[in-house]
């Protein structure tokens, strides 16, 4: 996906002008301001009742002391958040049976520490090498990740493709909002070629990763890219991602209206959300389609789906083979070994 | 015991078989069967010299004992996997050499934040970068007690046999648990590659510290020197973050004095645990003016030197530190009151040495060699006998 007229601002503001006519009301001056948890919360904790009505029913699912979360205005973690925890509840799973491993920058916050179920937060990059040693562990669990395009493409980049080659059955959410949002902004690898950062103050003379594409080659039994305009398609695509065996990667394309947003002319949530409309088109729509007819669109929906061995399934089988052998050559009935000298050289 | 996998006594007949007989294997072999001996039920891996054979046994016996052996992309994977699969209820550990352990120093210190049981071998080789790969070195000393970055204590042992590669792994992973913290085995390549003969114990004799886990109401993160783990999948909504924590385990990243708390604890709880953990193996020598003090390979040597001093009439006191970190200075101390020099011969150029001179009252004078050349009995003598002078 090339996004380069969405972030060249005389392109940007051009397209805004288009389908933002000039007699758009204005903003509501308070939005933002107002903490929409206020005083709910509050209730809710120092009285330890149910507040009634007002409090959303899907608040059981979060780590209450700790919200509102830390999300800028307009950033679209809440939105993914808002689908995973949708996802969860439609799908009716137990979250003391999920594990969600995250690693660091903004997007790993949307599950860690605000989705209640065990959470572990990795350290840069490794989230997914974190996940495969839980998943091994514990097959029974549904074990997730939701982290950065930073995170996922860049540093962790590695783990990504190996954990999709080897097919571990994980579902793996990467919010790409095109930029190192936590730090203030930096370029990242999905930052599209040409655009300002505070790292690439000219320009980004690079180009970025079409990161669903790239897990798509690696291996991986489910590929999907959506967007954050798509929150009804995104929430249906993880819960196939959750339920499917194997190796399942989401690509959420999401807004950074403050990091990505300072140095692109791109602040406005609200239309950044409206261009995804417009841009977004479906995979089914897309195929048979140019490069060039493509340019500067996103492709949105499934990318693959198949039926890999899934890799813990593969290790299981092999203990069980093994153990069986073992359990035949160790019987208490097993012809004895000869008697040596009692030293065995291996 | 660990044996809750164990469907119909299959592993008590496999470790039943591994002690009923001798085995001549080297010492990352011995390794890797004592971390079987210790139930270890989790290897990430990354191939590298002179750690690979530790990885070999660990795939080839893992499967018997429904362990698992996955081997990773990089030893970044590895020692993540670690991690994951220890608070997924692994005993887990990980094996390589210094460029590897390199790669791994910044999720040693995750590990000793969240306070992860888990073991980490490093087979030393001759460095820095890629150095002398083949070639033997104890150059890791320094970085096995301050490679990751902030305030922290280690438990770092180091094996002078292929013996002691097998008995002190099933400390290590004793110690990991005890104390709810990463322990480095502390190998190096002269004791990974030695071929001797090895012995397993009866399995009966081997007691396994379980993992404590938490009563309800109990902190994870604090509330007590070493805190009982929850697993994850029990309900326990587990919050394992490397950032500074409460001790229920939510982040508190502004207060100074949730910082101090936790990191204090987390240096005390190795810090009170020091006399326990030290061990010395101490051969001293009434009226000794001489000391010599030496680990891992580099001990067989110089326990040769001293044995051919004494022979030739020379009193001299033999000191091997066992536990590397935390350090046993107050042994050490206490060994070297009545010397008027100790010798310190080690692979490196005087990484010890120079943590020894922190504690002891007599001169200490450091006996480098590098280059992946082992000390010779005749060099250390030698030293023994200019220092006698």
């Amino acid at each position: 996906m090339s996004l380069r007229e969405l972030n060249d601002p005389e392109y940007f503001d051009a397209w805004a002008a288009a389908v933002a006519p000039a007699d758009r009301p204005p903003p509501d001056p308070e939005y933002g301001t107002r903490d929409p948890l206020a005083g709910l919360l509050d209730a809710d904790l120092t009285a330890g009742v149910d507040t009634g009505p007002a409090q959303h029913r899907l608040l059981p699912y979060l780590r209450r002391a700790i919200l509102p979360t830390t999300f800028c205005v307009g950033c679209g973690g809440g939105t993914v958040l808002n689908a995973f925890t949708h996802a969860v509840d439609e799908m009716g799973l137990d979250p003391r049976q999920m594990v969600c491993v995250t690693g660091i920058g903004c997007s790993s916050w949307i599950p860690s520490p605000y989705f209640l179920c065990d959470t572990l937060h990795t350290t840069h990059g490794r989230a997914v090498a974190f996940a495969n040693g839980v998943k091994i562990m514990r097959p029974d669990l549904k074990v997730i990740v939701i982290a950065g395009d930073g995170d996922l493409a860049g540093i962790g980049g590695n783990h990504l493709i190996h954990a999709a080659r080897r097919n571990i059955d994980l579902a793996v959410f990467l919010v790409n909002n095109f930029i190192y949002g936590m730090t203030g902004g930096q370029v990242s690898p999905t930052t599209p070629f040409g655009v300002r950062t505070t790292t690439t103050p000219y320009r980004n003379v690079e180009h970025p990763f079409r990161i669903a594409d790239v897990v798509a080659a690696a291996g991986g039994n489910y590929v999907a890219r959506w967007t954050t305009y798509h929150p009804f398609q995104l929430m249906e695509s993880m819960q196939h991602a959750i339920a499917k065996k194997g190796f399942s990667f989401i690509e959420i394309v999401s807004q950074c209206p403050v990091s990505y947003g300072k140095m692109t002319n791109m602040s406005d949530p609200v239309r950044i959300l409206e261009y995804f409309r417009d841009v977004a088109i479906h995979v089914e729509a897309a195929r048979g389609m140019s490069e060039d007819e493509l340019e500067g669109r996103i492709v949105v929906g499934k990318l693959v789906e198949r039926d890999r061995r899934e890799f813990g399934a593969g290790l299981r089988e092999l203990n069980r083979e093994r153990r069986e052998a073992l359990g035949a050559e160790l019987a208490p009935d097993a012809a004895p070994e000869a008697a040596g000298e009692g030293v065995e050289d291996r | 015991m660990i044996q809750s996998r164990d469907s119909a006594g299959l592993r008590t007949r496999y470790l039943a078989r591994l002690a009923g007989r001798k085995h001549f294997i080297q010492g990352d072999e011995a390794a890797a069967l004592g971390a079987i001996y210790a139930g270890c039920s989790f290897f990430g891996g990354y191939p590298i010299t002179p750690a690979s054979e530790i990885a070999e046994v660990m795939a080839r016996e893992l499967p018997n004992t429904d362990g698992y052996y996955v081997q990773f992309e990089d030893e970044l994977a590895s020692i993540s996997a670690v991690i994951g699969a220890a608070w997924a209820g692994a005993r887990a550990m990980t094996a390589t050499s210094g460029p590897g352990f390199s790669l791994m120093q910044e999720n040693i210190g995750y590990a000793c934040m969240t306070e992860t049981p888990c073991v980490i071998v490093d087979v030393q080789r001759s460095g820095p970068s890629t150095g002398q790969a083949t070639l033997p070195a104890q150059g890791d000393v320094m970085q096995a007690r301050w490679g990751t970055h902030g305030d922290h204590e280690i438990i770092a042992l180091a094996p002078s046999s292929a013996q002691e590669c097998a008995d002190l792994m099933i400390d290590c992973f004793n110690l990991a648990e005890e104390y709810r913290t990463p322990v480095i085995f502390l190998m190096d390549g002269e004791i990974g590659h030695l071929r001797e003969q090895v012995v397993f114990p009866d399995p009966d004799t081997v007691t396994l510290t379980p993992r404590r886990q938490a009563a309800p109401g109990e902190t994870v993160f604090g509330g007590q020197t070493v805190p009982p783990m929850l697993e994850f999948g029990h309900g326990g909504y587990v919050h394992v973050t490397g950032s500074t924590h409460k001790e229920d385990g939510m982040r508190d990243v502004q207060t100074q004095a949730v910082h101090d708390r936790l990191v204090r604890r987390l240096v005390a709880k190795i810090e009170t645990a020091r006399d326990r953990v030290a061990r010395v193996d101490l051969d001293a020598q009434e009226g000794a003016e001489i000391g010599v003090l030496a680990y891992g390979a580099t001990a067989r040597p110089a326990k040769g030197a001293v044995l051919r001093a004494r022979a030739a009439g020379r009193r001299v006191t033999f000191i091997r530190p066992v536990t590397i970190w935390p350090f046993p200075h107050r042994q050490i101390g206490a060994a070297c009151r009545s010397l008027r020099r100790l010798i310190v011969p080690e692979m490196n150029l005087g990484q010890l040495a120079r943590e020894v001179e922190r504690f002891v009252t007599c001169e200490v004078v450091p006996l480098g060699k590098i280059g992946g050349v082992i000390h010779s009995s005749s060099e250390i003598l030698a030293a023994i006998q200019e220092g006698g002078r």
